[in-house]
């Protein structure tokens, strides 16, 4: 349906695609795969009419396009679902998924009574339960993500591509998502699914394309072919899986927390994290798994002193009883917090390599009450050198680095503190599998060296991997806790199900 | 190479080339331009607004901004004024409190950094955004101001004040030696201390500034509170030069220091800009201010000019970011 022969891109300096050449089948999902900064993402801007000055060309139902913007694209048939959602929160569902392609009764205004009956037609379509009026601020992030396949399935696209559809959702709302994509498969349309999670795609994907350094490494039939095999066509070497050495050696206990409660942001009577107690010894890699919602990030976020006046917990570190009410309190007390969002909350993305690097530790890089332009390049040189940052100087501005690079920044400047105790929230959302492997290695080096580490991730996999015990949440409340020994996905999963509201979920 | 280097140069010194442009331009068009007078007569003119500038950077740094400048100058000017004249007296309490130059002028700084210090408390603790904010100072300035001149202007403040506005020093007007010195101090707080690296970062990424530690309320309440310093200096400044503290001065001084910053490449989003490139975008509004009005040009007219050249100035700024 859909031939890209031989397309090139360039960027100043850069060349960001090189002969790329794949072939879309319609009644087909194509998995796009390659690691951050193959080129997937220009692939995509390519295909979707965001780029237009490119080599090489575009066949499209037999015949040349070269789309001139992205409408352009839309309107021939080529829809593109982006990581980042792009919808307007206090819209409603009509009004997004009409926006910019109104219908318009003959007077002129809008056509609000068709709009609203087609889109009921597509919620019903995707199966999604809520009302064509609802607000999407008010929609779960998997529901949203539903919506914007809605869309693409308006305007009767012929190939829809999808771009880490599932990097915000639930392991529930997945299933939906799957079954969306094979009811599209039966339509006869062509979609090209990029994901990072290579087991999803060996459940939905028939065809594959491998990018590399941007250039198209081998196309093929899922049929056949392992993850291995994959995983060593993407980055041209072979990963072992890593997996940590049996339990902790030493028992010190490094942090205890006692009964934390954190009110709801909004529903003032209720609380969102509910009597949380746990511990963590020195060297220990304690997982916490849970799904969307269950409460992981605050939790985070509340020992780390981001929300002094809504909660109450009584934490000792070290045997001696702390309080935290800033960040800058948590700091001092040895913790450090690896966010989430790392472009939202990790960097200052506008600012260089070097002074991302030495936020944390001003304090300690001044002389005579002037910062020391000497000790900020030693300090981020030696992390540069340890993480192994790839870039090309210190003075290389955040935003230019590829993910797994920026969230090496991260951790570098995190653990420049010298902290007693790590807390990562998802550190390897949405970074490539090369650059996942080395972060693995380096936490379980830091256990190694008497570091604590809380790391919170809804992965499965990494989770096992990586955890020497498991705690589950679910619904603000710690549900389960595992040994690495007796877990197991069933039993994690089980325990990170919400009772009450496992019905409604989509 | 070079053409590249080359490039990046000459956008580093646009606005020092669009200056140079500018006076070449005019020296042309007027006799009068290039003269030694002129050029101190720009610069003692500049030095208000580069005092203002000063401390307006830094808050839009941060992602601020400070509408309230020009009625905390005029508040403050008053003050100093009128504490020096008049002293304070309590006809009930049969009291009189007089005041010694410099204890007036102190007051006058004081009064500037309590109302910016103000600033900073409503925005950081009450979530106020600072437009807002400051539009409320603005106005609520302006009141105070005429209270406490009852609308008149306090005139006649004696020679020993006057220095501050019209004095010279080694042969450089005093203004322009107090602006100089101002923008030397904030030049280092910005490049090499702390308080200037956190500046950057919160105007860059607020929340990861905060998570990495970072006091943001203390320094925005700080960066206010100098803002509201540095116009109270600049109130000063235009007081002793006009030897009288007027009720409505300082009138629309916000929008000559926005373009400043604006034009001096200081991104309203925060966290991008210099002090030294504020310098020179108010050295361009003061030169051209200047040569419209050597050319003769209506006011009226002027302030289309004006305008015209803060919008080029953020287009090209605009373009140069894209390539970045």
């Amino acid at each position: 349906m859909l031939v890209v022969e031989k397309i090139t891109k360039r960027f100043p300096g850069v060349l960001a695609l090189e002969n790329v050449s794949m072939t879309l089948q319609a009644g087909k999902v194509t998995a796009l795969i390659g690691e951050n900064g193959a080129g997937k993402s220009t692939v995509m801007k390519v295909l979707s009419g965001i780029y237009q000055d490119y080599e090489g060309r575009i066949i499209f139902k037999d015949q040349i396009v070269r789309f001139s913007s992205p409408k352009d694209a839309q309107e021939q048939g080529i829809a593109i679902i982006h990581q980042e959602l792009n919808l307007i929160p206090y819209l409603s569902i009509t009004e997004n998924i009409f926006l910019g392609r109104e219908l318009i009764t003959q007077y002129g205004t809008l056509d609000k009574k068709k709009m609203k009956a087609r889109t009921q037609e597509l919620l019903d379509k995707l199966k999604l339960s809520v009302k064509p009026d609802d607000l999407v601020a008010k929609l779960k992030v998997g529901q949203q993500q539903v919506v914007e396949i809605a869309k693409s399935l308006l305007t009767d696209s012929e190939v829809i591509i999808m771009d880490e559809p599932t990097s915000a959702i639930t392991e529930t709302e997945v299933e939906v998502l799957f079954g969306i994509i094979d009811d599209l498969r039966k339509q006869n349309k062509a979609i090209v699914y990029v994901s990072h999670k290579l087991d999803e795609l060996f459940r939905i994907a028939d065809n594959y394309v491998v990018l590399r350094d941007g250039k198209s490494i081998e196309s093929g039939e899922m049929k056949g072919i392992t993850q291995d095999m994959l995983i060593q066509k993407m980055v041209g070497r072979s990963i072992q899986v890593q997996r940590k050495p049996e339990s902790v050696s030493q028992q010190e206990n490094l942090i205890t927390v006692k009964r934390l409660f954190l009110k709801h942001p909004v529903r003032i009577k209720e609380d969102l994290l509910k009597n949380i107690s746990f511990s963590v010894q020195k060297g220990e890699i304690v997982g916490i798994f849970g799904l969307m919602g269950a409460g992981r990030t605050e939790l985070l976020e509340t020992i780390f002193g981001l929300h002094p006046f809504a909660s109450k917990s009584e934490i000792h570190i070290e045997n001696s009883r702390i309080i935290i009410n800033s960040p800058s309190d948590a700091i001092k007390a040895g913790l450090a917090l690896v966010p989430e969002d790392r472009k939202k909350d990790g960097l200052v993305l506008g600012m260089d390599v070097k002074t991302n690097i030495c936020l944390t530790t001003l304090a300690d890089l001044e002389k005579g009450g002037f910062l020391s332009n000497l000790k900020e390049s030693l300090l981020s040189k030696k992390y540069i050198e340890e993480l192994k940052i790839k870039t090309s100087s210190s003075d290389q501005k955040a935003k230019n680095l590829s993910g797994g690079n920026q969230q090496k920044i991260v951790l570098a400047k995190w653990l420049a503190t010298k902290p007693k105790l790590l807390l990562l929230d998802e550190p390897t959302r949405g970074i490539d599998i090369h650059a996942k492997s080395e972060i693995y290695k380096l936490i379980l080096n830091l256990a190694d060296t008497g570091l604590g580490i809380v790391f919170v991730s809804s992965e499965l996999p990494e989770i096992l991997a990586v955890s020497d015990r498991i705690l589950v949440m679910a619904e603000g409340a710690i549900t389960a806790e595992f040994s690495s020994k007796e877990a197991t996905e069933d039993a994690i999963l089980k325990a990170a199900i919400p009772k009450s509201v496992y019905e409604n979920q989509l | 190479m070079n053409l590249q280097t080359y490039r990046a140069n000459l956008i580093r010194f646009q606005s020092l080339i669009a200056l140079f442009i500018l006076c070449l331009a005019l020296s042309i068009l007027s006799d009068k331009f290039l003269t030694v007078s002129n050029a101190w007569n720009v610069m003692r003119q500049i030095s208000v607004n580069i005092c203002i500038s000063t401390g307006m950077t830094l808050i839009v740094l941060t992602a601020g901004i400070d509408l309230s400048v020009g009625s905390v100058l005029a508040l403050c000017g008053a003050i100093t004024a009128g504490l020096l004249k008049n002293g304070i007296e309590i006809p009930s309490g049969n009291l009189y409190i007089g005041f010694t130059l410099l204890g007036s002028v102190l007051a006058g700084i004081l009064t500037g950094s309590f109302l910016g210090a103000f600033n900073g408390w409503t925005i950081t603790k009450f979530k106020v955004p600072p437009f807002v904010a400051t539009l409320a100072m603005l106005t609520i300035a302006r009141g105070l101001t005429m209270l406490w001149t009852q609308g008149f202007p306090i005139s006649g403040l004696g020679d020993t004040f006057l220095y501050f506005g019209t004095g010279w020093l080694l042969g450089i007007p005093v203004p322009v030696w107090i602006s100089g010195i101002i923008v030397l101090i904030a030049v280092l707080i910005t490049n090499k201390t702390r308080l200037g690296r956190y500046i950057y970062a919160i105007g860059g990424n607020e929340s990861a500034s905060k998570l990495s530690g970072i006091d943001v309320n203390r320094v925005k309440i700080i960066v206010y509170t100098i803002a509201g310093a540095l116009a109270a200096v600049g109130g000063l400044l235009v007081t002793s030069r006009l030897d009288s503290a007027q009720p409505n001065a300082g009138m629309s001084y916000e929008l000559d220091s926005i373009a400043a910053v604006v034009i001096g490449g200081t991104s309203l989003s925060g966290g991008r800009g210099s002090i030294l490139g504020t310098v020179q975008g108010a050295i361009i509004i003061g030169v051209l201010n200047n040569g419209l009005i050597l050319l003769n040009v209506s006011p009226f007219w002027q302030q289309v000019v004006k305008g015209l050249v803060i919008l080029l100035a953020v287009i090209i700024d605009k373009a140069n970011s894209k390539n970045d």
